[in-house]
């Protein structure tokens, strides 16, 4: 025991004397959770400061572009242009702005858009009557020449991600839906000539009430926050591999570590005192980013993190995922021979095990084969447990199997670490 | 005399190298002894030293140090060896007396008597002053010293000293010398590895000569001057042994 202690006091001790190194490990992670927090909450709750600015060609002068002008102006998240540099925008100049990355997005309403759409449901309005034998009811016969598919031209800066350009195309894809359907009420009530008072109810039949959890009597709503926290939290700590690594691979160049391996104390103890230690420093990191949450993101018009889900569970949860950390860290640290290996090498290693953790894509949204990968990932396993806890009010047996997860994670890359150590003094 | 350190056709070839760093070779090390081990480079002392203190398996052969063996007796051989390894092996952040706190507590020292420990080696060694710098601070001669301190605190039976003088001034030499034959004296073994052929030939009381993976001669220092012809000090001994050429592969 008295050894163990002087390990943590030394390893303490270490890290004191790089006091550059411990303000990066500790202001770094708050600086990643408060910037992403930011941009992310503001692409979810677009504000009337941050509208993206659309090139838009109106082509078409009539009641459809109408509609998808008030519909988009209404939405506050777009900024509609009609003019560039002076002169009204045509086809060609907007799609060279877009082209050249002045702009994100360019829409070109096509000519007789409203009119001809008019015409397609007038038409296909008679065809219908007339098959209940109710040609009498018509009222104005719409003209008979055919109407040929029109197309609303969307321009995208080839810089712009698919899930931006899913996003846009659905909403438009939806108001002009939306408007064609109120078209086709307007032209049987027309056909049939109910007055006003008569008309069809055009109001929406089937609407969406999301229920959220509750934590006692009070709802929490998910936010930008209450995903982000979690997140970057684990991939913040999970970041401790990296000096920790490093302070292994230091110690076989001072050559300490061979001294260390002709004291009569035990691999298992020397690499319990890093353990403890960096775990001291996650649970710290994970203490400050929860206070980040509660007292600092309201200051800066986030929402506030909410911690009624139990500030002990969580406790867990970030108890084990640091062990899960230490234990990666020790990995690299044992088998990088060099700093130059294991600090990339820690970085990268990381950032992929976020990625396949769900960090930044869900889990649910990937290809089926990555959603079998990302079961592999500890941060997968972290963040599935921060997330019951946090937003689904688990219980301590709902996240039994990620936790005894993560330990299993630690035992095994500490005990790889021991063997491969023990195998290189038989070289 | 009794033996202190048993050797019995001990051998050492690394995984995939074509020839043995060190071929069976059988010695006994005697209690109270100062053992040099010369050999030009790669001649296979360090991998020798390396197995005795533990650091590297053997591919074959075996060997007691104090009638105590790896295989057996791993955490109680540790305790009775001190290493003084030739790269300083320190905590460059730490100060002298953190470094030697944290390594003495690796053997279970602690309390005043450790303490004290402390402070006479740090007195002995003209370092007293010095104490609460940090290492990245200090000389080399100072942290050659500091490096002799942590591998002696517990007073070792045996100690491996790896060029413990190599890049030193004359001063910190003369100093480290005189403390390594005090503890010598108090009842330490001392097993030295060294290029420097005239400090050899004063501080060792026998030397064995290695070269190729092969003990080429042993005896004391003036046996061995005596038996090779021509020969008027130990350098003469060790050049006419492992030959002229320059050995820096």
């Amino acid at each position: 025991m008295h050894k163990l202690r002087m390990s943590i006091q030394k390893e303490l001790l270490l890290l004191r004397r790089d006091i550059g190194g411990v303000i990066i490990l500790f202001a770094m992670p708050l600086v990643l959770i408060i910037a992403v927090t930011l941009i992310q909450q503001s692409a979810y709750e677009r504000s009337g400061d941050s509208q993206l600015p659309i090139l838009i060609v109106d082509n078409d002068k009539g009641s459809v572009s109408e509609s998808i002008f008030a519909n988009m102006k209404s939405a506050k998240a777009f900024d509609l242009i009609t003019d560039l540099d002076g002169s009204k925008l045509t086809e060609e100049s907007a799609k060279n702005a877009v082209f050249s990355g002045r702009y994100q997005l360019a829409i070109v309403l096509p000519k007789d858009l409203s009119s001809d759409l008019q015409i397609k449901i007038d038409q296909n309005v008679e065809k219908l009557l007339t098959s209940f034998g109710m040609e009498d009811s018509i009222k104005v016969k719409p003209p008979t020449r055919k109407i040929t598919q029109k197309d609303v031209k969307l321009y995208f800066d080839p810089a712009v991600q698919m899930s931006f350009k899913n996003a846009v195309m659905n909403n438009i894809d939806k108001m002009i839906s939306q408007i064609e359907s109120k078209s086709i009420y307007d032209a049987f009530s027309e056909q049939l000539g109910t007055d006003e008072t008569q008309s069809f109810d055009q109001e929406s039949f089937i609407a969406f009430k999301e229920i959220n959890p509750t934590f006692g009597n009070k709802e929490v709503k998910p936010n930008a926050v209450q995903h982000n926290v979690p997140a970057w939290t684990l991939f913040a700590m999970f970041f401790i591999v990296i000096p920790l690594s490093i302070n292994m691979v230091k110690e076989k160049s001072q050559g300490t570590f061979i001294r260390l391996r002709t004291n009569p104390v035990s691999s298992a103890v020397v690499i319990g005192g890093k353990t403890l230690t960096y775990l001291i420093i996650c649970m710290i990191q994970f203490y400050m980013m929860i206070a980040v949450g509660i007292w600092v993101f309201p200051l800066l018009g986030l929402p506030a993190l909410n911690v009624d889900a139990n500030l002990f569970m969580l406790t867990i949860v970030a108890l084990f995922s640091g062990l899960a950390a230490t234990g990666y860290g020790i990995l690299v640290g044992t088998i990088a021979k060099t700093q130059e290996q294991s600090a990339p090498f820690g970085a990268t290693s990381v950032i992929v095990l976020a990625a396949l953790g769900g960090v930044w894509v869900p889990v649910f949204a990937m290809p089926k084969f990555m959603q079998i990968v990302a079961q592999c990932s500890p941060m997968n396993w972290g963040l599935n447990a921060f997330y019951d806890v946090f937003l689904r009010n688990a219980s301590i047996a709902d996240i039994s199997t990620d936790i005894a997860l993560l330990f299993a994670f630690f035992i095994a890359t500490t005990t790889i670490a021991l063997l491969y150590d023990k195998k290189k003094r038989t070289v | 005399m009794d033996a202190i350190i048993d050797i019995h056709d001990i051998a050492k070839k690394y995984k995939g190298a074509e020839h043995f760093s060190v071929k069976p070779l059988s010695l006994q090390i005697y209690k109270g002894e100062v053992f040099g081990l010369l050999g030009p480079n790669g001649a296979g002392k360090t991998t020798l030293i390396s197995m005795l203190c533990g650091l590297l398996e053997p591919t074959s052969g075996d060997f007691a140090i104090d009638g105590k063996t790896y295989e057996a007796d791993e955490h109680e051989l540790k305790k009775i060896i001190g290493v003084v390894p030739q790269e300083y092996a320190l905590y460059p952040t730490l100060s002298a007396k953190e470094n030697l706190n944290y390594f003495g507590s690796m053997y279970g020292l602690k309390g005043s008597e450790f303490k004290d420990k402390i402070a006479y080696n740090l007195e002995r060694l003209g370092l007293t002053k010095f104490a609460k710098k940090r290492i990245d601070t200090y000389s080399g001669g100072m942290k050659r010293r500091i490096n002799l301190i942590a591998g002696i605190m517990h007073e070792p039976k045996v100690l491996f000293l790896d060029e413990p003088t190599v890049g030193v001034d004359v001063h910190s030499k003369n100093v480290i010398m005189e403390y390594l034959t005090e503890i010598n004296q108090r009842g330490t073994t001392i097993i030295y590895t060294s290029h420097h052929m005239t400090e050899a030939q004063d501080f060792c009381t026998r030397i064995a000569i290695i070269d190729r993976g092969v003990i080429y001669a042993q005896g004391t220092p003036s046996e061995l001057i005596s038996s090779t012809p021509d020969a008027r000090n130990l350098e003469d001994v060790f050049l006419s042994l492992t030959g002229k050429a320059l050995r820096d592969a």
